[in-house]
């Protein structure tokens, strides 16, 4: 079945099954490595993008059920400015350790700050508790957020000086 | 060039694998390489290898006058310096530190650095793997003395350059300066001149003064991490190579069972299904081992056509085999005499006898799978006798040696590059994913992803065993500790320990009790067993440091003062490595019973701390936690205060201290949530919801302390994990007067 899908601000047309999950799509069709196949099963938060601005677990969308949404994966998050913060303050806190959950991590952790901008310890845990990080770097990604959310904060306060 | 053999550059777009893919470490005798070997004893020898070093050229034509010093070091004009990891990155932070070293010696600057990951060239590299917290004993003196190598080579330029002695130079940032002159050149227009001069003895390299170390000791962030965080394409199942197509395989549920029968006419005709065939496979659980492969034009194709096997296996011996029925056994085999001796000091038996107190306890723990979040995957293109890999793996060398051996090939003619590695915890030691993936390419004639779903994964993996301790402790009247027995319930055959299931006969308390034995019984097994991050310690620590704390508990003394008195004076005893020094294990308990505010602090009900500490893979960590049993039995941490004793240098603080608490959370998310149950000899649970890894509402803040000594520097891959699982059942004890004795931990048993 041909498909046109909206990813980070570009049109790509792919000829996959219709059954074929987002996170496969994107992965092999479109050849955006950065969501990853953790689990298959919407356990890990590994495969996170955006789909209209809300988190999704791309290995539960096939793509027949997309349609006009527009998707954003990590390799478009830092167009936006919570999604550089993010990717900024995890470089900051030096959080990376193998990697591989980490545009999962990022995806969910804007999706958060969009909604919350300075979000708590417990608003934190309930956006993040699905994204399994194994090698168990959960206290820096805490920080990270934390930071992020402190230079918005710091930016916006800044703004309104101005 | 050894990759263009087989297909151009691989269209992965990693900065570093493209690298790779274009210009692969090893150009044989165009250059000098630095020589590697193993020495008895585990060092390692490092030596320049000089062969034909009168007419190699050191220049590297491809790269515009970039000056090859070495195996590790190149210098480009521009003073760009390019350094060589050796060993695959796992997360444990190799690419950034291994570089540290030699960068800090050849004394540069480490924004003129950039490291790139070599291919496997163990001939060039020596033994290049990701185990055992292995990588900073065995390279902290040989990187430094690549990188002073490297450093008096240019150094020696100059002087020749200038007409002067050499000891009337000095180097910084990437320069040369005349120190009587003032004069400075820079590395990158010596470098061409430094190649053509002959290589000094490693050992005569004279190394810094570590009070001058400008990058070892301060934090380097991860090298890959600005990648890593836009989601570049940078790990084993991220790999492209043209004209691949994507592959499962299938195999027998029951461990070792083979292929009756399959519908691979049905499973052809499937969308997208290129091939379809049966492996015939091997008997061995580390080799390939029999199954169906599928092979389709997308990953997702191939793996929907594996749901519509019909397969009729023959399932073997092993589907006898159970969690239950291993648990049967061992209860009816801890009642009898160990039918091996492992350990005899003193009279045990007299001494319990005569014993004022006996405390007597059954310890068990689960299977355990190791569930890196990168699932197994590989990327083989086996053609006219000649393979490429690009693996994820922690152990290259093996798996090219499984490769050559099952396929019948030349290890000479298969290349292995490392990509990154999403995890590996043990599991990436094996190479079981290799050979599947070289096997199928072979067949279908084509390049080939291999990638598993999480249900493979957990399904076969190399397990943590599962073990079962029946205990005898005896105090004498004072409360000291005077007999220790201990019959160990393990899994192997013909007096032969199954992998990653024995019990060292130097394991602490030994040394220290006057009467103690080690005794074990094996129960066959046909389930594959291999090491899990602090192999061995991750059981044995839960065992011995919840059972040293009953007995103190039993003695009437504080389980930490407890602990400093069994330690004694400080001194060496057998064990790993150089042995376990008692003196740094009584100074790591110190210092946390300091950090932690142990004893000076009042706690509210159902709230306590524990303590424990263990010696594994050269480092020492003692560590306290701070408990809340909640009255239906959840455990919350609160708090946990770590100290470490890894010797005289934290090369890489901010690494250390993430890799540290990592290792910490990994030991928490083993006690609380994960057992792996085998039935009809094969796993029970299949993804996360069964096996679940610990989530961030379990990940309690961590406080980390080192103590630097005056030993030679150690890793951190596994040190931490193993007292994190006692500590914390030791505190649930004191919050709660219930002993944990079996994991994972059951709430159920812990309500008010």
């Amino acid at each position: 079945m041909h498909y046109t899908l909206h990813v980070n601000g570009q049109v790509h047309s792919v000829d996959v099954d219709s059954d074929t999950p987002l996170l496969w799509v994107l992965r092999d069709a479109v050849n955006l490595k950065g969501t990853k196949f953790g689990c298959g099963a919407g356990l890990c938060g590994a495969c996170t993008v955006h789909l209209d601005g809300a988190p999704l677990r791309s290995c539960q969308m096939p793509i027949s059920d997309v349609g006009k949404s527009t998707v954003t994966t990590i390799e478009g998050i830092g167009g936006t400015p919570v999604g550089a913060r993010l990717q900024t303050a995890w470089l900051d806190v030096d959080v990376v350790q193998c990697g591989y959950c980490q545009p999962g991590q990022i995806m969910s952790a804007a999706a958060l700050l969009t909604q919350s901008k300075t979000p708590s310890d417990d608003d934190i845990e309930s956006a993040m508790n699905g994204n399994i990080c194994r090698c168990g770097t959960y206290p820096r990604i805490r920080e990270a957020i934390k930071q992020a959310a402190r230079t918005h904060f710091g930016s916006a306060a800044t703004e309104k000086r101005a | 060039m050894l990759h263009d053999r087989l297909s151009p550059n691989p269209a992965i777009q990693s900065a570093d694998i493209n690298v790779l893919g274009a210009r692969p470490a090893g150009h044989g005798s165009r250059r000098d390489f630095l020589k590697v070997s193993a020495a008895a004893g585990g060092s390692l020898l490092l030596t320049f290898g000089l062969p034909s070093l009168a007419t190699a050229t050191a220049m590297d034509p491809e790269e515009g006058g970039t000056a090859i010093l070495n195996a590790y070091v190149r210098i480009a004009p521009d003073n760009t310096v390019t350094i060589i990891s050796k060993n695959p990155e796992i997360g444990q932070g190799i690419k950034t530190m291994l570089p540290m070293l030699i960068a800090e010696e050849l004394d540069v600057d480490w924004k003129q650095v950039r490291t790139e990951q070599a291919i496997l060239d163990p001939a060039h590299y020596g033994r290049q793997f990701a185990g055992g917290s292995m990588a900073t004993p065995l390279n902290w003196d040989p990187m430094r003395k690549v990188g002073a190598a490297a450093r008096q080579m240019l150094v020696m330029a100059a002087a020749q350059s200038w007409k002067v002695a050499e000891s009337e130079c000095e180097t910084a940032s990437g320069q040369v300066r005349h120190k009587s002159s003032g004069r400075t050149i820079s590395y990158g227009a010596l470098a061409a001149k430094a190649a053509t001069l002959a290589v000094p003895d490693l050992d005569s390299v004279k190394l810094k003064d570590p009070q001058d170390y400008k990058i070892i000791g301060h934090s380097i962030p991860g090298v890959d991490s600005p990648l890593v965080v836009k989601g570049a394409p940078l790990f084993g199942i991220d790999t492209v190579v043209p004209g691949m197509l994507y592959a499962v395989f299938q195999k027998c549920p029951v461990f070792g069972g083979k292929v009756v029968s399959v519908n691979l006419d049905a499973i052809r005709a499937l969308p997208g299904v290129s091939h379809a065939f049966i492996v015939e496979g091997g008997t061995n659980l580390n080799g390939l081992m029999p199954g169906i492969a599928i092979v389709a034009d997308s990953w997702w194709r191939a793996d929907k056509a594996r749901r519509k096997l019909e397969v009729k296996w023959d399932e073997g011996a092993t589907s006898q085999q159970s969690s239950e029925g291993f648990a049967r056994q061992a209860a009816e085999l801890g009642g009898k005499t160990p039918a091996l001796s492992l350990q005899n000091a003193g009279d045990v038996v007299a001494a319990l006898k005569g014993a004022a107190r006996v405390v007597e306890a059954t310890y068990t723990y689960p299977f355990l799978a190791h569930a890196a979040l990168e699932p197994m995957n590989c990327t083989a293109h086996v053609q006219g006798g000649k393979a490429e890999i690009w693996a994820p793996t922690q152990n290259p060398e093996p798996g090219r040696k499984l490769v050559a051996q099952t396929l019948g090939l030349d290890e000479k003619d298969i290349v292995v590059h490392m990509t990154r590695v999403g995890g590996g915890f043990g599991r990436r030691l094996a190479n079981d994913y290799m050979v599947e993936a070289a096997w199928i390419s072979k067949v279908a004639g084509v390049p080939v992803k291999l990638v598993w779903n999480r249900s493979d994964d957990i399904q076969h993996d190399f397990y943590r065993p599962a073990g079962w301790h029946f205990l005898k402790g005896g105090l004498d009247e004072n409360g000291k500790l005077i007999a220790w027995q201990q019959h160990f319930v393990s899994f192997g055959r013909n007096g032969k320990f199954a992998p990653a299931a024995d019990l060292s006969a130097n394991s602490y308390p030994a040394g220290r009790v006057p009467n103690l034995s080690y005794g074990a019984s094996l129960i066959p097994l046909g389930v594959p067993t291999g090491p899990l991050r602090a192999p061995g310690d991750n059981a044995l620590a839960f065992v011995f440091e919840s059972f040293i704390d009953e007995m103190a508990h039993a003695a009437g003394t504080d389980p930490l003062q407890f602990q400093i008195d069994l330690l004694g004076k400080a001194e060496l005893l057998p064990g790993k490595g150089v042995g376990f020094n008692t003196g740094r294990a009584r100074g790591v308990l110190e210092k946390v019973r300091e950090v932690s505010g142990w004893g000076k602090r009042g706690l509210p009900a159902r709230t306590g701390l524990g303590v424990a500490f263990y010696y594994s893979h050269f480092g020492y960590f003692a560590e306290v936690v701070e408990v809340a049993v909640a009255n239906d039995g959840q455990v919350k941490i609160n708090k946990v205060w770590a100290v470490g004793d890894i010797g005289s240098h934290i090369i890489n603080p901010s690494a250390a201290l993430n890799i540290t608490q990592g290792g910490i959370l990994d030991g928490f998310g083993e006690a609380l949530n994960q057992q792996i149950t085998i039935e009809n000899g094969r796993v029970v649970q299949a993804n996360f919801d069964t096996f679940e890894p610990l989530r961030m509402s379990q990940a309690a803040p961590i406080e980390v302390h080192f103590l630097t000594t005056d030993n030679s520097p150690t890793g951190l891959g596994e040190p931490p994990l193993p007292a994190a699982i006692p500590a914390l059942c030791n505190a649930i004890f004191a919050a709660t007067g219930k002993r944990i004795r079996a994991l994972p931990i059951d709430p159920a048993t812990l309500k008010a």
